[in-house]
């Protein structure tokens, strides 16, 4: 079963073939979401923080151009060099540069989901780099070969014993284990060797503060910390929206990222780094790809208020019970759905409609992005510009000339009426895709015309 | 144009007319004990956490808690008999074998278990994530209620690096179950004097 390669619908079909499976997956991303409403729920100010980082972002989405330059000034002054990049492709470039001037050709990263959308650990082994990810269920993912399903839990789509097979495999751990803390231990030696002898690290961002000159990065392994800090060079990597004004701004972020994403009062370490250690060289690559375009789109703009804790997938009622890889791109679940289309409309245009547009991916949101609204809108441009999906598109133009013609309508009416009745077999069947997950209505013996009709007349 | 250029053009392009920061952007809370906050935190997060009068009682609980452990390091002089190596070195990767290091910690936040740490406390900046297991001790003075108190204090650039510890490190991404000591610290240990 390879899901990457279907459009969400089909690959969710996939997905729900093993059902006591999708029931756990469905389960266990529940129970974070409880985990996050405890959180919040000991904060009586939780609605007005989430009020005051929505409000903070939508100064930034305003203020972006003099913020990034301030940002840069200041992070030059620190002795940080500053990297652009319009496209992923610039983005990888500058990165495999970087580790050419170093003269390695093996690199130790941390979780950056911006390096999955540029697909810079695919640039870089064609490029003969070595690249190991360090946060556990990245490199969990990363030997079986897959991308995250989920941009804080990677290997959510995983059982234990998946990942004792795996790391039986690449790592030689006995047959069979399944004991978290026997696999993880295996996994911090092997990872520990790593950070020991690479010379060049790669980090995301969290957080770049524009007043200072910044950036801080949030793990509770402590793997970007163990790879940046025994590093020669160390690279930062961030989309250009990351941008915050000042230091004091971050009290608000980090007491509401942590709780949204894993109900954890904070992440173990929110390390804030400044200047390089003597010796070692700091980059930052800031990265457009598409999001300046975002930025221009009225409707869709506030999708880069995201901070990336997730709470949108591990609420949502399609997420849950389609798995992360149904969305063939580098961000699953709902905020993924309404970034990905500007990235490519075309080869995206499914993942609006993975939505039942419930809300509840707006309502815990901790940045306040109006995200089921804007799938609704997604859907608006995608058929607008004819990237409906084809049979949606073939049955509501049919519907359409029905439903504006009074004639046609009654006699549509009349033969659905007569079909369910008499030839049932002619709905019910696998070829109507409604009837697929439903039971076809009871027909009424008249419409509702007809019935006032006689009535009038009695 | 540099890519620079033309990044920073569509952005100036693209942006919405300008919209003002919030007036509130800091909260106040208010817990009865600071510490027992703070304490109750910790332990939630895989710590441990103890009140202490004085460093001769630090001294004795580490004794106890790590007998003839070697490859200690401190920064603190009151605690450096317990200490058999330094972690004053030039190259970090020195510290590969370090087992226990003792820091001080100059604000700790009672809300979420958060203790500041920089390079004023920090000889090598990978010191409190490579030790095997780690010790900071903080003083019940310097307990503020929460991040936006944290953040009035400190100034996070002093320094090239400094970061807040809560707890030791952990994972949980083998089928959500909690491990602790990922890569970084196996168990962190907190003194608090008064």
């Amino acid at each position: 079963m390879n899901q990457l390669n279907l459009d969400h619908a089909s690959a969710a079909v996939e997905f729900n073939k093993d059902e006591p499976r999708v029931d756990w997956h469905d389960e266990t991303l529940w129970f974070v979401r409880t985990k996050r409403d405890r959180a919040a729920a000991q904060l009586p100010e939780w609605e007005q923080l989430r009020e005051a980082a929505s409000q903070i972002k939508n100064h930034v989405l305003s203020n972006m151009h003099d913020l990034l330059a301030q940002f840069e000034e200041n992070a030059k002054q620190n002795g940080i060099t500053v990297h652009w990049a319009e496209n992923a492709d610039e983005h990888n470039a500058i990165i495999h540069k970087l580790i050419q001037d170093a003269g390695v050709t093996r690199m130790v990263k941390s979780k950056s989901m911006l390096t999955e959308e540029c697909h810079l650990n695919d640039y870089l082994t064609r490029h003969g780099i070595e690249v190991i990810d360090s946060d556990l269920g990245e490199r969990i993912v990363q030997m079986r070969k897959e991308p995250p399903s989920h941009i804080v839990l990677p290997a959510i789509h995983l059982k234990k014993s998946d990942v004792g097979e795996t790391f039986h495999e690449h790592l030689g751990t006995e047959k069979g284990a399944t004991d978290p803390q026997y696999l993880t231990e295996a996994a911090r030696q092997h990872l520990r060797d790593t950070f020991l002898t690479r010379k060049v690290a790669l980090t995301g961002v969290n957080f770049a503060i524009a007043e200072t000159g910044g950036f801080v990065v949030c793990t509770n392994e402590g793997n970007a910390d163990m790879g940046a800090h025994l590093a020669d060079v160390h690279i930062a990597a961030m989309g250009f929206e990351k941008i915050i004004p000042r230091a004091e701004h971050l009290g608000v972020f980090l007491r509401l990222l942590a709780r949204s994403a894993t109900g954890q009062p904070i992440t173990t370490f929110s390390s804030h780094f400044h200047r390089p250690r003597p010796g070692q060289q700091m980059h930052i690559v800031i990265v457009d790809n598409g999001r300046s375009r975002q930025l221009g789109r009225p409707d869709f703009r506030n999708s880069l208020k995201c901070i990336r804790c997730a709470a949108c997938l591990n609420t949502c009622p399609v997420y849950r019970r389609s798995g992360g890889h149904s969305y063939h791109s580098a961000i699953a679940g709902p905020i993924g759905s309404i970034l990905a289309p500007n990235l490519d409309m075309k080869l995206n245009a499914d993942l609006p409609f993975a939505s039942t547009l419930c809300g509840s991916c707006s309502n815990v949101c901790p940045v306040k992005i109006d995200i089921h609204d804007q799938l609704y809108k997604w859907r608006q441009v995608l058929m607008k510009e004819g990237y409906g999906p084809g049979s949606k598109t073939a049955a509501m133009k049919a519907m359409a000339t029905v439903l504006e013609s009074p004639s046609l309508y009654r006699v549509a009416g009349k033969i659905g009426r007569g079909v369910l009745r008499f030839t049932p077999v002619l709905a019910e069947n696998r070829f109507n895709p409604w009837y697929n997950q439903r039971e076809m209505p009871e027909p009424p013996a008249e419409s509702f015309r007809d019935w006032y009709i006689n009535n009038k007349k009695v | 144009m540099t890519s620079r250029e033309k990044i920073l053009a569509n952005i100036k392009a693209n942006q919405p007319d300008l919209r003002p920061l919030p007036e509130q952007y800091t909260f106040v809370s208010t817990f009865p004990d600071l510490t027992k906050q703070f304490i109750d935190v910790l332990t939630f997060v895989g710590g441990r956490a103890l009140v202490v009068p004085d460093y001769a009682a630090i001294r004795a609980d580490l004794q106890a808690q790590y007998p003839n452990l070697k490859s200690v390091a401190t920064t603190i002089p009151e605690l450096a008999d317990l200490a058999d190596r330094t972690m004053t070195v030039s190259d970090p990767h020195e510290l590969a074998d370090l087992n226990l290091a003792i820091i001080e910690g100059p604000i700790a936040v009672a809300e979420n278990a958060a203790i500041w740490v920089d390079e004023q406390q920090l000889p090598q900046r990978v010191a409190p994530m490579i030790t095997q297991y780690l010790v900071i001790v903080i003083r019940q003075s310097t307990l503020v209620p929460n991040m936006h108190d944290a953040y009035k204090q400190l100034k996070v650039d002093t320094t090239g690096f400094g970061t807040f510890i809560c707890g030791p490190s952990k994972t949980a991404d083998i089928e959500q179950s909690l491990v602790i000591g990922a890569h970084g610290a196996r168990s962190l240990t907190v003194y608090l004097l008064p």
